[in-house]
């Protein structure tokens, strides 16, 4: 390859890229539950559902509606109508993406569903970008959704039946986060808030530390997000420093612990700038939530909410956005199988 | 690799054999995961369980003093306790209790009639067959196969000790 090629290459390092012309987030939003908005989070959401079923007769409805009215939602912040929009790139943690498919239903956007259980929304946003900068898209919708129950009734037991949580177990989060990704000339500037770019992106490989317990999914995503986070630093040839924020999907407190001291074993401290979204979501105390908020719309409805309000108003210049999914079923958890992780990175910037 | 980097972070980091990284992650994760105190799980299983009989002897004794006889008095009992926990459970009560109480609300007649209803209610969405009908016995049917089967198993046992009169 001449040296031109290799400037002209997006591929940097293993498994990242980096942008020549970062796609901008135009738009976001997010809905979000009843005791999420009892979080400290709480005021930022832009819809908070006081009802679990949302109106709906079942979970799966209710979580479709959480989709339905986030995507509605970033369309109206935008300006924008649905046939503005070339692609969507959703998913969520239900079986076959029911979420997804009836949620987004009366949209009428070519869609692309994906399934990256927690770490979807870093999944989505990821391949979103890569369309609007490859030109294959102007605008993009990326986005996803989790509900408590749905998750509770797929995953664990009937919401009425006794019995205890672990600490180390998590609390999936009620609600939707939906961005728009667009080039930079459809992005809004009249109100001279800060552009949101992302910079590029660190797709995350399966990582799998045998881990069996998946009451503990903080400690079974912990590697995951290590890999993808140093494989980030070694791509990129940066320090921790870089980012004002290293910001992880839904480790929860144990899971944090554990990347802290892997990511330290490599010589890489991120203990000053490190944060995660399942820790900030839910306020561990006074709500009952164990090792902290889990599920889709955990990273979602942060990073839709808290973490661009931090960008914009120029508090933090540059992030590195790392949801994190543990991709077990059922099944294989029955079948005696250990649970799979997978951790995406999305550098997202401040201009 | 050495016994001391067993359950140690850079027995993590730095091993290079997978299968011995993997063992040393588990029982690194054993470590660093909090547990509940199981004394303390006891003495809560402990006092909610017996405030549970406490109530059924109330039951026993209560119905006996209407007249039924001891037996009658149980069954009665047994209808009684079954039809509260079932009560508590659609109220979402129950689900609190055993946060609490844990195996004291799970050994009782209570926790039994507590695993059959939950799934009923959260089924009774996908119809009354398929979701209900099916789906009911997701937690209890355990239970009952292997209650059955033991009964079955023991009843053999005896009869065979039986025949040689050793019982």
């Amino acid at each position: 390859m001449s040296e031109i090629e290799i400037r002209k290459s997006k591929m940097v390092g293993k498994q990242s890229i980096i942008f020549h012309n970062p796609p901008c987030i135009i738009a976001a939003s997010s809905v979000a539950g009843k005791k999420e908005g009892e979080g400290p989070l709480g005021p930022l959401f832009d819809i908070i559902f006081e009802d679990p079923l949302v109106g709906k007769d079942s979970w799966e409805e209710a979580e479709s509606k959480l989709i339905t009215d986030a995507a509605a939602k970033v369309l109206q912040k935008a300006g924008l109508k649905s046939k503005d929009i070339r692609y969507l790139i959703g998913g969520d943690l239900l079986g076959q993406l029911i979420a997804t498919s009836f949620g987004v239903e009366d949209l009428e956007i070519p869609l692309i569903g994906i399934y990256g259980a927690c770490s979807t929304m870093g999944e989505a946003m990821s391949l979103g970008a890569m369309m609007v900068e490859g030109g294959f898209a102007d605008r993009v919708i990326a986005l996803t959704s989790s509900h408590f129950a749905g998750a509770e009734k797929q995953f664990r037991m009937p919401l009425d039946y006794g019995n205890q949580r672990p600490y180390s177990a998590t609390w999936t989060v009620t609600g939707s986060g939906a961005v728009i990704i667009a080039d930079r000339k459809y992005a809004n500037r009249s109100n001279g808030e800060a552009l949101i770019l992302i910079k590029g992106v660190t797709t995350g490989k399966i990582v799998d530390y045998g881990l069996k317990d998946s009451m503990n999914m903080g400690a079974a995503m912990a590697p995951a997000a290590y890999e993808t986070i140093k494989q980030n630093f070694e791509d990129l040839n940066i320090k921790p420093e870089y980012y004002d924020k290293i910001i992880t999907g839904d480790l929860g407190y144990v899971g944090k612990n554990i990347l802290l001291d892997l990511l330290k074993e490599n010589g890489y401290d991120i203990s000053g700038n490190h944060m995660d979204c399942g820790i900030e979501i839910f306020d561990k105390d006074s709500q009952d939530t164990h090792a902290g908020g889990s599920g889709c719309g955990c990273s979602a409805v942060t990073f839709t909410s808290f973490i661009l309000k931090q960008l914009r108003e120029g508090i933090w210049k540059r992030v590195l956005f790392v949801p994190t999914g543990a991709l077990l079923s059922t099944v294989s958890f029955n079948e005696g199988n250990s649970v799979p992780a997978i951790a995406h990175a999305v550098i997202v910037e401040a201009e | 690799m050495s016994n001391e980097k067993k359950g140690s972070v850079s027995g993590v980091v730095r091993e290079p054999d997978k299968k011995k990284r993997n063992e040393n992650y588990n029982q690194y994760v054993k470590q660093v995961t909090p547990t509940f105190s199981i004394w303390k799980n006891c003495l809560k299983a402990f006092i909610i369980g017996g405030i549970i009989c406490t109530i059924g002897q109330f039951f026993i004794n209560y119905y006996m003093y209407i007249g039924a006889d001891a037996e009658m008095a149980k069954s009665y009992n047994t209808l009684t306790l079954v039809f509260l926990s079932i009560l508590l459970t659609g109220l979402g009560i129950y689900q609190k209790l055993a946060k609490f109480g844990g195996a004291g609300t799970l050994v009782p007649i209570t926790g039994f009639a507590n695993s059959v209803a939950a799934p009923a209610v959260e089924y009774k969405k996908e119809g009354q067959v398929f979701g209900i009908g099916c789906k009911i016995f997701t937690i209890a049917g355990p239970v009952i196969l292997y209650g059955i089967f033991t009964s079955w198993l023991l009843g053999i046992i005896y009869y065979i000790l039986k025949q040689y009169a050793v019982v």
